[in-house]
């Protein structure tokens, strides 16, 4: 099988998950449909040669992040929502449906006006842990990488002290 | 092998920020808003990744690494914050928190 038609194949289960995440009445259901988006998207990046942002896609995102919004559903226990869990047909529904699908069109109908260019030649080891390392360490993200480990700690800081009880 | 272009790229991308803005405008349920706006984090990271081998560097996969550090941090705090809610209101219906409204 070529490699457009994996694309395809993993996209169009993106985007079915995607759906399934908005749709869903239960939070539970919406977050299990997020692993299988991003689970679908890790096989995207990997086919787009972005090997090490596949492997990060895996670990961090449907590893931690999504472990993180499950426990926190499971932690409230919340009970079902009411009769009309979607509030997609109300007027607010009908309004946003149309302010999201407006938006999408106008993205899509915006690449009409790309410059179609043959693909370069990736060079050798491209999208690999050496390669972004090299440049993620070089002085153009030195500073960037080390704001993001500042912010890192910052949130984690604050999420502790948001979420305890007495401070 | 035949490679992919930018054009399907950039309009899945499209696709799951519009589904992901939907997600925003009309669910009530916190915890969902909240992955719907992973859900535009990860389309953006998809844009980036497709231009970076469109133009043959590296650099839009540090920017999709750093925008997922950012939203570990976001998904850390916003949590963090759905729970205090929780704590105080016994609710996480978005629409149940209008008391800053005049």
């Amino acid at each position: 099988m070529s490699e457009s038609v994996l694309f395809y194949l993993f996209s169009f289960l993106a985007v079915l998950a995607g759906l399934s995440v908005v749709m869903q009445r239960s939070p539970i259901a919406s977050a299990l449909s997020l692993v299988v988006c991003f689970f679908a998207l890790a096989a995207d990046y990997a086919l787009l040669d972005a090997h090490f942002v596949a492997v990060v896609q895996v670990l961090v995102y449907a590893g931690a992040i999504m472990v993180l919004f499950i426990f926190v559903i499971m932690l409230l226990n919340i009970r079902e929502p009411g009769p009309t869990p979607f509030g997609l047909i109300s007027r607010r529904g009908l309004l946003g449906i149309g302010v999201a699908a407006l938006l999408g069109v106008g993205l899509i109908a915006g690449l009409d006006g790309l410059v179609h260019r043959p693909a370069p030649e990736l060079p050798e080891g491209y999208g690999t842990i050496h390669n972004i390392g090299e440049q993620l360490f070089s002085d153009r993200y030195l500073l960037p990488f080390e704001a993001v480990s500042l912010l890192l700690t910052v949130g984690m800081i604050g999420a502790v002290v948001l979420a305890k009880r007495e401070v | 092998m035949e490679a992919v272009g930018l054009s399907p790229v950039l309009a899945v991308s499209a696709v799951l920020f519009a589904l992901g803005v939907v997600g925003v405008l009309t669910r009530k349920n916190a915890l969902i808003v909240f992955m719907s706006v992973e859900l535009m984090l990860n389309a953006v990271n998809l844009a980036f990744v497709g231009f970076s081998r469109e133009n043959g560097t590296v650099d839009g996969h540090v920017f999709a690494v750093f925008v997922m550090a950012v939203a570990a941090a976001e998904a850390a705090v916003g949590l963090a914050l759905v729970i205090l809610l929780f704590r105080n209101r016994v609710t996480v219906v978005l629409d149940d928190l209008d008391r800053m409204s005049g």
